[in-house]
C-alpha cells in the first residue's frame, strides 16, 4: 500500500511542480496581496474608529441604544455591542488597537478603556469628555498595535490554501476522470483509497511548503506579530489544509464535468472567502451569518491561526477549532472515498 | 482440453434505453490473439470493458483462468484503452516507472523499452509524442506487469499505415511470448493478419465466431472478379454484377466458377488486361453479416 501511495504521490507532485504557471500562482498571489495590503494600510494603520459598548443583556447583532449615553450620538463612530461575558476579549482588542475605545455602561460599572498609545483613543476620549454625559472612570490599557496586515495575513494565506486545495485537487481529479486517466488507473491494482491518499498527501506537503516559504519570505520584510508558537501555527496549517483538501475530494468524488466542478467549487470558495473572516472580522454580523461561518473549515483555520499569532494562544486554547477541523476532515474524506467513482459512467 | 484463459458466459449489459450487450458467450484460449469485431455501437467496447473489470455487467459471468475475476486478474492483465490520457508533465520513463511500481511483478524497464522501441523518446514529455509513439508507450504501459492477457481496444485507430504496420509487429512479438491478446479493431486487414480467432458482434450479440479462414470458408464458396468499367462491354451486362467504385469505375462479379465467368467475359469481347480475381475477405464477410461498412 505504501509503495502504491508513494508512486502516485510522486507522480502527482512532479506534475504539480512542473506546472510552472500553477506553481507560480501559489506564490505570486499571496505575496502580492500581503505587500499590496501592507502598502494600502501603511502608516498608522487604517483608523477603525470603533467603540465597543458593554451593556446588560447586550447581543452582538443589536447596536447599543443611543439613549444610554450622549456620547453614543457621536457621528462617524462605529458603536457595537459587547456582551458582558466577552469583556476580557474586548479589553485585549483595545490593547491591540483593534478597538479604539471600550465603554462599560452597565449599572454600577461606568468605565471606559483606551490604549494610552492610541491616537484614535485620545481623540475619542476628548469627544467622550465633551459629550456632557455622566462621567466614566478611565482604565488605561497598554499594548502594541496590531496592524491590519498582521490580522489579515492568515486570511490571505488561508485563502490561497483554500483555492489551491479545492481547485488544485478537486478540479484535477475531475479532469483526470473526464480524460479517462482514472479509468486507466482503475485497471491497475491501485485502490481508490491509495489514489486519494496520494492526492491528499501530495497537495498537503506542497501547499505546506509553499505557505511556509511565502510566510517566511514576507515576514522578513513585514515582521508580523506572532505571539504564539510557530509549531502550533504549523499544526493549524496542516490540519486546516487537510480539511480543505478533504472537502475538495468530496466535491470531486463523482463529478465528471469540469464546468459543473468549477461551478460547485466556486459555490464553495466564494461564500467561504466572505464568511470565514479572510478580509474582515465576522464579529458584529448577524447570528445567521455567524452560524454559517462556523460551517466553513476556513473559519476555524483562520480563527485558530489568529489566536496563536495575535493572542499567543496555545493548542489547548484552540482545541475547539482543531477538533472541528479534524471532524470535518474525517467526514469529508470518508464520504468522498465512499462515494468515489473512477469512471464517468 | 485446457481451461480457457478468459471466458464469458451469457454476458449482458443493459442501460435504461439500450441493450448494449445482450447475452454473449465465448472463450479465449491461452496464447492466441482473439479479435472482437463489429460496427460502431455493436457492443464490443462494452464487452471488452466488462472483461477488463472496468464496467460492471448487468448479468452473466466472466471467468479468468476458471475463476471469477479478482485481484489476480488485475495483477495479470494488461490493458490499453481506446483513448487514454496520462498525467501532464511526466516523461515516458516516469510514466513507465509509475505504472511499473503499481504491480507486484513487472517486466524490467529496459526490456520493456526495447520491446516497444521507446529508447529514443524516454525523456520526452509523454504529451508531446506522435500518434505512433504514443500508442507504443500505451502498449508498454499495458505490458509493464508482464501480463498473461493483454486487452487492446482499437489500438491502431488514427495511425498512419507505417505506424500501423509497426504496431502489428509489436503485437506479433507479444504473441510470440505466449501472451493472450484480446483485440478490437475496425480494420479487417488487421484482424486477418493478427487474429487466430475472431468474433463478430452486432446489436450486442455474437453473430459469427471462429478462425478467419474457417469463417470465410463457411460463408463463401465463391471468389470476386474485378475489372475496370471501361473494359466491361454493354453486352456483358447480362452477367450478374455490381459497380463498386463509381469514381474510378470498377465492376465486381461474384462467381463460384471463375473459368466459366472468364469465358463469358471473353465471349462479350471484354478486355482482361485490368482484371483481378481475389478471394473473399473478412470485409466481405463483415458486410454480408452486418450489412454495414466498417469505418475507422
Amino acid at each position: 500500500m505504501i509503495k502504491h501511495i508513494w508512486a502516485a504521490f510522486y507522480a502527482r507532485s512532479l506534475e504539480y511542480v512542473r506546472d510552472r504557471s500553477a506553481l507560480g500562482w501559489n506564490f505570486i498571489l499571496p505575496v502580492a496581496l500581503v505587500f499590496g495590503l501592507a502598502f494600502i494600510f501603511s502608516g498608522d494603520g487604517q483608523p477603525l474608529f470603533k467603540v465597543g459598548v458593554v451593556t446588560e443583556n447586550a447581543t452582538a447583532e443589536v447596536k447599543p441604544a443611543p439613549t444610554l449615553h450622549p456620547f453614543l450620538h457621536t457621528l462617524h463612530v462605529d458603536f457595537y455591542s459587547v456582551p458582558p461575558q466577552t469583556l476580557d476579549s474586548a479589553i485585549r482588542k483595545v490593547g491591540r488597537h483593534q478597538v479604539d475605545m471600550l465603554l462599560d455602561l452597565r449599572a454600577g460599572q461606568q468605565h471606559y478603556w483606551i490604549n494610552s498609545d492610541s491616537q484614535n483613543g485620545y481623540v475619542l476620549e476628548k469627544l467622550l469628555q465633551g459629550s456632557g454625559g455622566a462621567p466614566l472612570v478611565k482604565q488605561s490599557v497598554q499594548g502594541a498595535e496590531i496592524r491590519y496586515v498582521d490580522w489579515v495575513v492568515p486570511g490571505i494565506l488561508g485563502m490561497n490554501i483554500m483555492f489551491s486545495c479545492l481547485f488544485g485537487v478537486g478540479f484535477v481529479i475531475v479532469r483526470y476522470r473526464k480524460s479517462g486517466y482514472l479509468k486507466r488507473l482503475n485497471a491497475t491494482p491501485l485502490s481508490a483509497t491509495e489514489f486519494l491518499l496520494a492526492q491528499v498527501l501530495s497537495r498537503l506537503v506542497l501547499i505546506t511548503l509553499a505557505t511556509i516559504i511565502v510566510f517566511t519570505g514576507t515576514n522578513l520584510f513585514m515582521h508580523f506579530t506572532v505571539e504564539g508558537s510557530y509549531l502550533d501555527l504549523l499544526v493549524v496549517l496542516v490540519l486546516g489544509s487537510f480539511s480543505l483538501i478533504a472537502l475538495s475530494l468530496l466535491v470531486a468524488a463523482r463529478v465528471s464535468s469540469e464546468e459543473l466542478a468549477g461551478g460547485l467549487l466556486n459555490l464553495l470558495t466564494w461564500p467561504m472567502m466572505v464568511l470565514s473572516g479572510v478580509w474582515f472580522s465576522m464579529e458584529g454580523t448577524n447570528s445567521v451569518m455567524q452560524w454559517l461561518s462556523q460551517l466553513s473549515p476556513l473559519t476555524h483555520m483562520l480563527a485558530a491561526a489568529r489566536a496563536i499569532m495575535l493572542d499567543g494562544a496555545g493548542l489547548t486554547d484552540i482545541s475547539e477549532h482543531l477538533l472541528v477541523l479534524a471532524v470535518m476532515s474525517v467526514v469529508f474524506l470518508a464520504v468522498g472515498a465512499y462515494t468515489f467513482k473512477w469512471t464517468a459512467e | 482440453m485446457s481451461v480457457p484463459i478468459i471466458e464469458v458466459r451469457n454476458l449482458r449489459k443493459h442501460y435504461p434505453k439500450v441493450k448494449a450487450v445482450d447475452g454473449v458467450d465465448f472463450a479465449v484460449r491461452q496464447g492466441i490473439c482473439f479479435g472482437l469485431l463489429g460496427p460502431n455501437g455493436a457492443g464490443k467496447t462494452t464487452t471488452i470493458e466488462m472483461m477488463e473489470g472496468i464496467t460492471r455487467p448487468s448479468s452473466g459471468e466472466i471467468l479468468y483462468k476458471g475463476e471469477p475475476q479478482g485481484e489476480r486478474f488485475r495483477q495479470e492483465a494488461g490493458i490499453q484503452f481506446q483513448s487514454t490520457a496520462l498525467q501532464d508533465f511526466l516523461t515516458v520513463r516516469e510514466n513507465l516507472k509509475f505504472f511499473s511500481s503499481l504491480y507486484p511483478k513487472s517486466l524490467p524497464l529496459e526490456e520493456l523499452i526495447d520491446i516497444c522501441r521507446l529508447r529514443d523518446y524516454l525523456d520526452r514529455d509523454a504529451s508531446k509524442l506522435s500518434g505512433g509513439q504514443r500508442q507504443r508507450m500505451l502498449l508498454a504501459l499495458a505490458l509493464v506487469n508482464d501480463p498473461d492477457v493483454v486487452f487492446l481496444d482499437e489500438p491502431t485507430t488514427g495511425l498512419d499505415p507505417q505506424a500501423r504496420l509497426n504496431f502489428w509487429e509489436l503485437v506479433n512479438s507479444i504473441k510470440a511470448r505466449n501472451k493472450t491478446v484480446l483485440l478490437t479493431t475496425h480494420y479487417m486487414e488487421e484482424a486477418y493478419n493478427l487474429c487466430d480467432e475472431i468474433a463478430i458482434m452486432d446489436h450486442g450479440k455474437i453473430i459469427a465466431h471462429g478462425s478467419p479462414d474457417e469463417l470465410l470458408a463457411e460463408h463463401f464458396q465463391d471468389v470476386i472478379i474485378e475489372l475496370p468499367e471501361r473494359d466491361f462491354p454493354d453486352s456483358a451486362k447480362t452477367i450478374p454484377h455490381r459497380y463498386l467504385d463509381k469514381v474510378n469505375g470498377t465492376v465486381e462479379i461474384i462467381t463460384q466458377d471463375v473459368n466459366a465467368t472468364l469465358a463469358q467475359l471473353m465471349q462479350h469481347g471484354a478486355s482482361l488486361a485490368g482484371l483481378q480475381v481475389r478471394p473473399r475477405t473478412l470485409e466481405d464477410l463483415f458486410l454480408q453479416l452486418t450489412g454495414k461498412e466498417l469505418r475507422a
